[in-house]
């Protein structure tokens, strides 16, 4: 009985999930790439499959089937955890997320809101444990600077996730998505949103704040030495950590897996899952639109930006929004 | 289910057996390695066994609050101070030095004292667990700001000292 509640179901209900999202990755890439060949006024994939459909299967079969090559010089045990760690939190973030009502993702804890803010504290191991032991100055210099930027941007990100939480007064994500929102809280919320997103990007070594891998200077950073399935994990952990984080800002700001005005909710609660999916697509689209159209700034601005403009605005943002739930709410 | 002539270990038992020995693996690698890089991922391992042990005590809160000061902020910048210091780096240097014996006496009678205290004291057995996640958070949230609201402002003016100092120490004087 013990058994059955706390470990069968719990597993079936991650590998539902873990399959789910690696499909979603395999998908992600393809429309990554039909949207940039769209940006950039190409076709993009077209070859495998109708639109291309099949060439992420191709790609994942030529991962799996590449040659497994550990260079000599490397760290053996740490060089062949790094992936993993890397993959890890991506996916184990998902425990918290509510997908849908009745059936939040895998457990539906008090403190979801920590354990988001706990895992994208420990993100930046897959990172660093990769450049470090790869024994290689490009590697270093990726991972360093994938350190360095984590904990600069973790800190204003923190500290809206605060905000947020002081507005909901609720450290349960269900909870959060399913209590009903003054308009003023609403508005409120978006504004904060784009600093919101621009720490997300930071988070996710998305471009444009890719300086961990950027070609033109570090090879391919803290990736340079892997190769086949392991460089596919890294390149998974990347494009998971895009979808969870566009789960976290929909159910954040976007009322998750609800439908606006409470529409259909009630009538039709497995819509939800779906609804979510929706909404995380679109949030995608901005990943990969931003990715389009913005070059990469140095990374002493880079370091200035978070430290001289987000930090203070968040800290400024949190008090009013302190004061708001005081005098409002 | 019918009953089973021995007691199966429940799953609490099991997981804790596996969190345990991660944590004590981990410790043993801090202490243990040549390479000052593996100690500072034993630590990580270690810090996570103790929030997993908090977890399975059902002190989410606590647990998590773990993860995130020990493992994602402090972890990550003992990490980072490693790689800044490239001697440090990949020699290997020796986890022993010239003291290492009595450290170890003195260490391992520290050890003893702790678990002949841990076993003699009539610990307070709750017979039911605390209701509501939730209310464990206001709770703690409310103790800060009634009865425990001196300790809370030293230890925030502590902390603010710390951080003026580590500014005044890295300041590039011209």
């Amino acid at each position: 009985m013990d058994w059955f509640e706390l470990i069968v179901i719990p597993t079936i209900r991650s590998l539902v999930l873990i399959v789910v999202l690696l499909t979603g990755f395999a998908y992600l890439t393809w429309y990554e790439r039909k949207l940039l060949a769209r940006f950039h006024v190409r076709y993009g994939p077209n070859r495998a499959g109708p639109f291309g459909l099949l060439q992420p299967v191709a790609d994942a079969v030529k991962a799996v089937f590449k040659e497994e090559v550990i260079p000599n010089h490397v760290d053996k045990a740490v060089y062949l955890l790094a992936p993993a760690l890397a993959l890890i939190p991506a996916l184990i973030i998902w425990a918290v997320i509510p997908i849908g009502k009745g059936f939040p993702a895998v457990a539906d804890v008090p403190i979801g809101f920590l354990w988001i803010l706990a895992v994208a504290g420990i993100e930046s191991y897959g990172v660093i444990l990769a450049g470090w032991s790869s024994n290689n100055n490009y590697s270093l210099l990726g991972a360093l600077r994938s350190s360095a930027q984590m904990i600069s941007y973790e800190l204003p990100l923190g500290l809206f996730l605060i905000s947020i939480l002081l507005l909901a007064g609720d450290f349960s994500l269900v909870n959060l998505v399913e209590a009903p929102r003054a308009w003023w809280e609403w508005i409120w919320l978006w504004i904060m949103f784009p600093l919101f997103f621009i720490c997300i990007l930071a988070e996710t070594n998305r471009s444009p704040f890719d300086l961990p891998e950027t070609e033109n200077e570090l090879v391919a950073g803290f990736q340079t030495e892997y190769g086949g399935i392991k460089f596919a994990l890294f390149f998974m952990a990347e494009y998971i950590n895009m979808i969870t984080t566009s789960a976290i800002m929909a159910t954040l700001f976007f009322g998750g897996y609800r439908l606006p005005f409470g529409i259909g909710g009630e009538i039709m609660p497995w819509l939800g899952p779906f609804i979510l999916a929706g909404k995380v697509v679109v949030l995608l689209f901005l990943f990969i639109w931003v990715r389009a159209s913005l070059g990469r700034p140095r990374y002493d601005q880079l370091m200035r930006f978070s430290w001289k403009t987000l930090l203070p605005i968040s800290l400024g943002y949190m008090i009013i929004t302190a004061l708001l739930v005081v005098f409002f709410k | 289910m019918p009953e089973l002539p021995f007691p199966l270990p429940t799953v609490q038992q099991v997981i804790f057996s596996m969190v345990a020995a991660l944590t004590v693996f981990g410790a043993l690698v801090v202490v243990l390695a040549p390479n000052l890089f593996h100690s500072a991922l034993g630590l990580v391992a270690a810090f996570f066994g103790v929030a997993s042990v908090y977890i399975i005590a059902e002190a989410e809160f606590i647990g998590v609050s773990q993860v995130l000061i020990y493992v994602g902020a402090i972890s990550t910048l003992i990490t980072f101070a490693i790689m800044l210091t490239r001697g440090m780096m990949f020699g290997a240097t020796s986890p022993r030095n010239r003291q290492w014996g009595t450290a170890a006496i003195i260490t391992s009678l520290t050890f003893l004292v702790l678990v002949a205290i841990v076993s003699s004291v009539p610990w307070p057995a709750v017979g039911e667990p605390i209701s509501q996640g939730h209310e464990i958070i206001a709770g703690l949230g409310r103790a800060f700001v009634n009865e425990y609201v001196i300790p809370f402002l030293l230890l925030a003016m502590l902390l603010l000292v710390a951080l003026a100092g580590a500014i005044v120490l890295a300041r590039d004087y011209k």
